[in-house]
């Protein structure tokens, strides 16, 4: 097997060893898809809609991000920044493949895993306690589809980018969390961005985390359809190209600053 | 015995708090994201008011007490018992077997290993929170209200203490399902934090008497205001959270007893 799909394997196998991680997570994501729906129906309340939702609407908007949440995986971990500070990275350096394309198939690989088993009980969930508005056409599944797999990408490449200030910052706890906390609500994990005040929808439109988990449920619920829904994939692409380009030219500097001790 | 045991707490305290501010950078951006935390969590409050005039029955002002109520309690509950979740680290790499033959209790020690000061960029928004909104919800800051607030604020921190020590007794049997403790310890906080005339059915079951979120914020509130308070939760429940905090430290403690009685050693 080519490289680059052998590594997406290996991401796949070895979330799936973690399955009590993965019915634990599984259940978190359900519990909190409830309180997120019962908050944003309680919003619509009386109102009638909200920036073009409804009740069930936003109950499907809280049930079907908690079902992406772990795909997207929106939250930050350290793992390269890890590796950054114990000097592994310099095998990494060292390996005959891309370092970058190798973590990316890896993490497309573990993102394929989760999906089913993290995301069908959130809405198997939606579906006995809320119901779900979903489309009635084959189309907006397609480009959810493409949407949630540049989502993902997307998300691989911003928090790749991200883990990389360990070669300056050494300890970037900190910086990871001010990332989840930027993420959790600029993605639209909490509310969906459509509600926000305008000056916070212009503030989330410049940053990549719409493109991870707002823009693949947008097109998923066929909130954008058409000449939208490219623009849509369009904004996508090029956060991906730039968050890609930005994170090889953050490695390639690290490379040189890193200094690997004896041993 | 009780003298220098106490000078043991207060020697080993005193280092952890040092070992925190000693890294300043490393402290300043861990207070800054804690304060980002505080503030990510109220703008949904702030994106949901600005949206609709009344949520569960209460308007902005109100809902910001509920609001500053759950997040003060839960970060200094967090702060002093938090890291408590980090049990399975301790169990998978042996370090809990060492903490089992000192001769002190097992969750006092796990207490004084980390006491998270960076917690307390959550309090400061909770508390920031609380004395804006206070003046616009028309309530007296009289005897009464300083009562009930303080069994609020006492008894909430009671209670997600108790919450975070059964998450952490859960997981002598959940090890490798650890993240399922998250829907008592962030779900609780997070259902705290919004009124729970929202919650229905089996969520309102988990959220205002299984775990008892809705008598740290939602519950007092209800009674400072003088409200009745929906169906089947009626505003009077306020004045119970430290009694609730009891209730829950009890079952958290022959909880953790029977964990640690469950726990036969990692092997390593």
């Amino acid at each position: 097997m080519p490289v680059y799909p052998a590594l997406a394997a290996a991401g796949f196998r070895r979330w799936s060893t973690y399955r009590a991680a993965t019915a634990a997570g599984a259940l978190t994501n359900s519990v909190f898809g409830a309180l997120k729906a019962a908050v944003l129906t309680g919003t619509v309340g009386t109102a009638g809609t909200v920036a073009g939702y409804d009740a069930a609407q936003a109950a499907t908007f809280a049930w079907v991000t908690q079902a992406l949440l772990a795909p997207v995986s929106v939250f930050a971990d350290d793992e390269v920044a890890r590796r950054v500070r114990t000097g592994d990275i310099a095998f990494d350096l060292a390996r005959p493949v891309d370092p970058q394309l190798a973590a990316w198939a890896t993490d497309l690989g573990r993102a394929a895993y989760t999906l089913l088993p993290r995301g069908l009980p959130p809405l198997l969930a939606g579906l006995l306690l809320t119901g779900l508005a979903l489309p009635a056409t084959p189309a907006p599944y397609a480009l959810g589809a493409v949407g949630t797999a540049l989502g993902v990408s997307v998300s691989f490449a911003a928090r790749w980018l991200v883990n990389l200030t360990a070669f300056w910052l050494t300890e970037v706890r900190g910086v990871l969390l001010l990332y989840t906390v930027l993420a959790t609500l600029l993605t639209g994990l909490t509310l969906p961005v459509a509600w926000f005040p305008g000056w916070l929808q212009a503030l989330a439109a410049a940053t990549p985390f719409p493109s991870m988990l707002q823009t693949p449920v947008d097109l998923l619920l066929a909130r954008a359809t058409g000449a939208d829904a490219l623009r849509l994939v369009a904004t996508q692409l090029g956060w991906l190209a730039a968050l890609l380009l930005g994170g090889r030219v953050l490695l390639a500097a690290g490379a040189r600053r890193l200094v690997v001790q004896g041993g | 015995m009780a003298e220098s045991t106490l000078a043991a707490y207060r020697a080993v305290l005193g280092s952890r708090v040092r070992s925190q501010v000693a890294y300043r950078a490393s402290f300043a951006a861990d207070l800054l994201a804690n304060v980002g935390t505080g503030v990510s969590e109220f703008a949904t409050i702030y994106v949901v008011f600005s949206r609709a005039t009344t949520l569960g029955g209460l308007d902005v002002w109100q809902a910001c007490l509920v609001f500053a109520l759950a997040n003060v309690t839960f970060a200094l509950a967090d702060l002093l018992l938090g890291h408590v979740d980090d049990l399975p680290t301790a169990i998978r790499t042996g370090t809990l077997d060492a903490l089992l033959l000192r001769p002190l209790p097992v969750l006092a020690q796990l207490t004084t290993s980390d006491v998270s000061l960076k917690r307390l960029g959550r309090v400061a928004i909770g508390v920031v929170v609380l004395v804006v909104a206070w003046p616009h919800t028309g309530v007296a800051l009289d005897a009464r209200a300083l009562a009930l607030l303080a069994g609020a604020l006492c008894g909430g921190t009671a209670v997600f203490g108790a919450v975070f020590v059964v998450a952490g007794a859960l997981q002598f049997w959940l090890l490798d399902g650890r993240e399922a403790v998250n829907s008592i310890t962030y779900g609780g906080v997070t259902a705290a934090q919004y009124p729970a005339s929202l919650y229905s059915g089996a969520l309102r079951w988990l959220f205002c008497y299984l775990v008892p979120a809705a008598f740290v914020a939602y519950l007092p509130v209800l009674a400072l205001l003088g409200e009745p308070g929906p169906a089947g939760l009626p505003a009077w429940l306020g004045w119970f959270c430290p009694v609730a905090a009891a209730v829950a430290w009890g079952v958290a403690l022959l909880l953790w007893r029977a964990g640690v009685r469950h726990y036969t050693g990692s092997g390593s």
